[in-house]
């Protein structure tokens, strides 16, 4: 814009000025230019691919979607087989994507929290120690603690002849762990629903109560019936049916372990590295999260008479939790993320499987976009939940 | 849970009475103070017995570190000697044997560079001349042809120097882009807020292995034929992109930390756009953003090892290839242990560096 | 602003040093690069991988010389990079590598949807087992249930499952993406049974740590052509590369070795003239020049010199000549004439 004179107003200035150094036009014209550039780069990228494609007369299409896939898949959640479809053997990627994932999450929240409990420790010797983890876990890449934990299942551990029996039931081989699990009996399908039942019985319960004590001001033990019925629901239902108790106990037969449950090196593998490298972060989180709440709130609370259980649950967790969550969803997806180097050390994630596919196809642009499209889905799901969350917060700060 | 979390709170202002502590006081109060916390360390203590006089012993005393890989076999410790005895190829990958002193140069003018940077006295525009220059003498150093080097093509570079190329190039080539990102999604106009937006989040959505994969398969599918681009500088376009949309995330806190009031004032003053960005907005930004920027440079530095996916010759790849001939085979944990230190000390100073940055710049 | 410039410069130099290059058909680019590009395993003893010196050793890699003597009368003006098999395809198909020296086996699929083209086989393979002796398992029907370490994305990954579905019988695979990775899991007992190209597993054999640990078991299960691949369209590339492995099978069948092929130029067997290039022609006919046989023979020899070096009797590998051998020895290297 050109300087005008100071008395002059601004709308004038516009006006007398060139159509040119009208900041709308400008700013519509600038966006032409950039959709422009942006546009031709993408035609001129699209057409290249196109012609290459063409030249070398490689198929393109999602059609060798429904191919038979023919490769066999290590570990898988649901029925495989390789003469499945191509569609069929990314969803059991997809699938061991999510497992992984999932278990991951679960184990680094919980080694996470003790972590970043840890590290606050009035215990020198604890806080240091947790301190040197966070600190030594963090500065080394993920995929090299990868390979450091395959190569340890591998060079280190015995074959399954020699397995090592550390617990009763429990084998380390390099085959991977092989450990008991109860042997499945119907009555386990009731105990689940009756544990389902359990926890829908226990939130009406607490909605009950909280409505309760608005109203009287009167209390209600809610956590010791909470957690008396969602153990003691289950717990009926297993003896009442005769309480099974037979363990389906790993024995080698053949070449390896029959029964039981098995986690294959590649899984163990991901999963510790995972877990061990992401509870670093989740543990600094963890700790800001404790340390940004005041002093002055936990001595407000005590001063109003509030019990510990009630100060940990009705104000520092509200709180420590408001500063917790988003850096912690975004940990998460990067453990989900990170899963995807399970390709390098061979486990059947999505990536490796979509891989595997772009080799027999040879159709790599259908292949990585489904990559990508599939990761994309991951990071939607979890930007929409925080989004649900954040908004969830905003209420309660009324 | 809450009382370790007061403990950390400092009172300020108010200084405690000196007392003199011995050690035997200082050991009750910060590791007997209480049932609880005695056991705790006592706990503690076992498990370290438990571990590291076995892992001092394997890794110090019944060690080898010059011998030949059969002794190593017979011996009940760690077998260091894998890294003396291939510590030329980890480090310098397929690099031509009698050219090493380059990319060793090279990478003595990094580290120099590097600590002469630390100082923030030093920090001015002719620093960054400086580091442009030094730059350009790496890169010349790397792949000669100029000045009676004997030309080094790119794919014979590897190990360690590879690693900081791919890194150090990384960020210094995603840090402008990443801050044209970061104002094109605080932009008004919709169009380019749009555009910017749907890239930050695409990329920082996927992982980058999926943009490598993309550098290494996709990217000749879109240049036109004939055209082929090396295989490194693909990679290197691949992590630039993805480190540019994280350097967008950082540089975009900067932006919306700076008060309206200094967007008012620049705009009274009849400054323009760029002239706003570039004289007020954008040296304060940039300057509140410096600690999570070093965050960032720190973890492409560990990324950087994902190369390793595409059959990349980086510092983890060359060990592996190591560890993958017979005669080593089996000897990982050393040798993983060892790659694990390089990664840790370059990181750990970084990390350490940035944390004094921050306590420096928010005093 | 300054510094801003100043770094789109250095990005501008930076790009213009990295070796972006343009150029048409493959001899054309080939001859205007200098060298020819070669995508090779660069792991897989035997075939394609470097010495401790950082040579690069291998049939593979011969194969690859061989082509690069032709074309320049040099046959070190080459560039070998290392491919996983992941990469090998797309990397021809990109034109990041002028030719595929990779053990890649040939196929319907491959040669048609893929855009590839494939030359004169350099291998005839066949897929089998690798397994310890202490396992005492002597043929491939015993494997029920056993867990079978495989490259992914090879045709050996789609015929051991074939196998395992036709004989009813289970597999677990681990499946590695690479040859180094994956012996070591084997030999670590990660899995029972490594499955791969017979000749590979003789050179997996060869690196164990203990080979006599390890036997292959007899069956073969598949056939494996393995040969140069090209991509698809470019005639004259893909008789020149064809070509090349040819005249060495040629120049075996001629009795014309790396030593003897100075003598061999005064030789007044016609074939042998019309082969060296004495009585010229069929270098115009490949657009080289007429010397190129010649040179391939004198720098890099003929089929049976190259295989002995590589993967014969005195290599670790130990392999013998079988279907390689010339069809006047019963294997099925067959050339046709140079004429």
């Amino acid at each position: 814009m050109k300087k005008g004179n100071p008395d002059i107003l601004t709308e004038q200035t516009a006006q007398r000025a060139a159509w040119f150094n009208d900041p709308k036009i400008r700013a519509i014209l600038y966006q032409i230019a950039v959709l422009g550039i942006v546009g031709l780069l993408g035609y001129y990228l699209f057409n290249n691919t196109v012609e290459n494609l063409k030249r070398q007369s490689i198929a393109t299409g999602f059609g060798f979607l429904n191919k038979e896939a023919s490769f066999e898949i290590g570990e898988s959640l649901i029925p495989y087989s390789a003469a499945d479809k191509y569609i069929k053997a990314l969803l059991v990627g997809a699938l061991n994507t999510i497992k992984v994932a999932f278990v991951g999450i679960v184990l680094t929240i919980i080694l996470g929290t003790f972590l970043g409990i840890a590290r606050l420790s009035k215990n020198w010797l604890v806080s240091q120690l947790a301190a040197v983890y966070i600190e030594v876990m963090q500065d080394i890449p993920i995929l090299l603690q990868l390979f450091f934990w395959y190569s340890f299942f591998y060079d280190i551990l015995p074959s399954p002849r020699e397995a090592l029996e550390p617990l009763n039931g429990v084998f380390m081989s390099n085959r991977g762990l092989v450990f008991a699990v109860p042997e499945w009996h119907p009555a386990y399908q009731y105990v689940a629903m009756a544990f389902i039942a359990g926890c829908i019985a226990v939130y009406f319960m607490r909605r009950w109560a909280r409505k309760r004590q608005e109203r009287t001001g009167q209390l209600f033990p809610v956590f010791t019936l909470s957690l008396a019925i969602m153990i003691g629901l289950p717990l009926t239902t297993w003896l009442l049916s005769g309480a099974p108790l037979k363990m389906s106990v790993p024995e080698l037969v053949g070449f390896n372990f029959k029964g039981g449950l098995n986690m294959s090196p590649e899984f163990g593998a991901l999963l510790i590295g995972l877990v061990l490298y992401t509870a670093a972060f989740v543990a600094e989180i963890v700790r800001a999260g404790i340390q940004a709440i005041g002093k002055g709130q936990v001595e407000a609370a005590m001063a109003i008479g509030l019990k510990p259980g009630q100060v940990l649950s009705l104000v520092i967790l509200p709180q420590a939790l408001r500063v917790i969550i988003p850096p912690l969803t975004s940990q998460m997806l990067n453990l989900t993320k990170n899963s995807s180097l399970a390709v390098a050390i061979g486990f059947p994630d999505f990536v490796s499987v979509a891989s595997t596919t772009i080799n027999q196809t040879g159709q790599a642009i259908e292949g990585i976009s489904l990559i990508m499209v599939v990761y994309l889905c991951f990071s939607l799901l979890t930007s929409l939940f925080m989004n649900w969350y954040n908004k969830k917060m905003a209420l309660v700060e009324r | 849970m809450t009382k370790s979390g007061k403990n950390h709170i400092q009172t300020e202002g108010l200084k405690a009475p000196v007392i003199r502590i011995g050690a035997v006081q200082w050991i009750k109060s910060n590791l007997f103070n209480g049932v609880f916390n005695s056991i705790l360390t006592l706990v503690t203590l076992f498990f370290l017995y438990k571990i590291i006089p076995p892992f001092a012993r394997w890794a110090f005393i019944d060690s080898l570190w010059f011998s030949s890989a059969e002794q190593c076999r017979a011996g009940a410790g760690a077998c260091w000697s894998i890294i003396p005895a291939n510590i030329r190829f980890i480090i310098f990958g397929f690099y031509p044997h009698e050219l090493h002193w380059r990319p060793f140069v090279a990478m003595i003018m990094l580290v120099g560079l590097l600590f002469y940077s630390k100082n923030r006295d030093h920090w001015s525009q002719s620093l960054g001349y400086i580091w442009i220059a030094g730059l350009l003498t790496m890169g010349i150093l790397m792949r000669g042809g100029l000045f009676g080097l004997t030309p080094v093509e790119s794919d014979q570079w590897g190990g360690l120097p590879l690693t900081l190329m791919l890194s150090f190039f990384g960020m210094f080539a995603a840090y402008p882009l990443g801050v044209l990102l970061a104002l094109g999604r605080r932009s008004k106009m919709p169009a380019v807020k749009t555009i910017c937006i749907l890239y930050i989040e695409l990329i920082r959505g996927v992982p980058l292995i999926s943009l490598l994969f993309m550098s290494a398969v996709l990217f000749p599918l879109f240049f036109p034929e004939g055209l082929t681009v090396n295989k490194i500088i693909r990679a290197q376009a691949a992590i630039i992109m993805f480190t540019a949309a994280y350097i967008a995330e950082v540089v975009r806190g900067g932006l919306q930390a700076i008060t309206r009031g200094q967007y008012e004032a620049a705009e009274s003053l009849g400054l323009n756009y760029v002239q706003k960005m570039r004289l007020i907005i954008l040296p304060q930004a940039l300057k509140i953003v410096i600690p999570p920027t070093v965050g960032i440079l720190i973890s492409a530095f560990k990324d950087t090892s994902l190369v390793v996916i595409i059959a990349l010759y980086d510092v983890l790849k060359t060990t592996r290839s190591v560890l993958a001939n017979p005669s080593w085979m089996g000897f990982s944990p050393e040798a993983y242990l060892f790659v694990a230190l390089i990664y840790f000390v370059c990181c750990f100073s970084m990390s350490n560096y940035s944390r004094r940055l921050e306590k420096e710049l928010h005093t | 602003m300054k510094l801003l410039k100043l770094w789109l410069l250095v990005m501008a130099v930076v790009v213009a040093l990295s070796g972006a290059a343009f150029a048409g058909p493959t001899l054309d680019n080939v001859k205007a690069k200098g060298f020819v590009q070669v995508g090779v395993n660069g792991e897989l003893f035997g075939f394609g991988k470097p010495d401790e010196k950082g040579v690069w050793r291998g049939l593979d890699v011969d194969t690859a010389r061989a082509i690069a003597a032709a074309v320049f009368g040099d046959a070190n003006k080459i560039k070998f990079i290392p491919l996983t098999a992941v990469q090998r395809f797309t990397a021809l198909q990109s034109g990041e590598v002028d030719v595929l020296c990779r053990n890649a086996t040939q196929t319907l699929g491959r040669d048609t949807e893929l855009g590839l083209d494939f030359a004169q086989v350099n291998y005839y393979d066949g897929q089998g087992f690798l397994i310890p002796k202490k396992l005492k398992i002597t043929k491939a029907k015993q494997l029920d249930g056993a867990t079978v370490c495989v490259l992914p994305g090879t045709t050996t990954e789609l015929n051991v499952a074939d196998y395992f579905r036709e004989n009813k019988m289970k597999m677990k695979p681990v499946v590695i993406e690479s040859n180094a990775e994956l012996a070591k899991a084997f030999f670590a007992g990660r899995c029972d049974v490594l499955t791969s190209d017979a000749s590979q597993l003789a050179g997996t054999r060869a690196v164990a740590p203990k080979p006599d640990d390890y036997i292959i078991l007899p069956d073969i299960i598949s056939k494996e052509p393995l040969a140069p691949a090209v991509r698809h369209g470019d005639k004259q590339w893909k008789d020149i590369v064809n070509y090349a492995v040819l005249a060495m099978i040629e120049a075996e069948d001629l009795g014309i070795n790396s030593k003897n092929v100075d003598e061999q130029l005064k030789s007044a067997t016609p074939a042998v003239q019309r082969f060296l290039g004495v009585t010229p022609g069929n270098g115009k006919a490949l657009g080289l020049d007429e010397k190129w046989a010649y040179n391939i023979v004198k720098q890099v020899g003929n089929y049976g010199e190259i295989f002995e070096r590589s993967v014969g009797k005195n290599t670790p590998l130990k392999l013998e000549r079988g279907l390689n051998a010339l069809w006047k020895n019963g294997g099925l290297m067959y050339s046709p004439p140079f004429r």
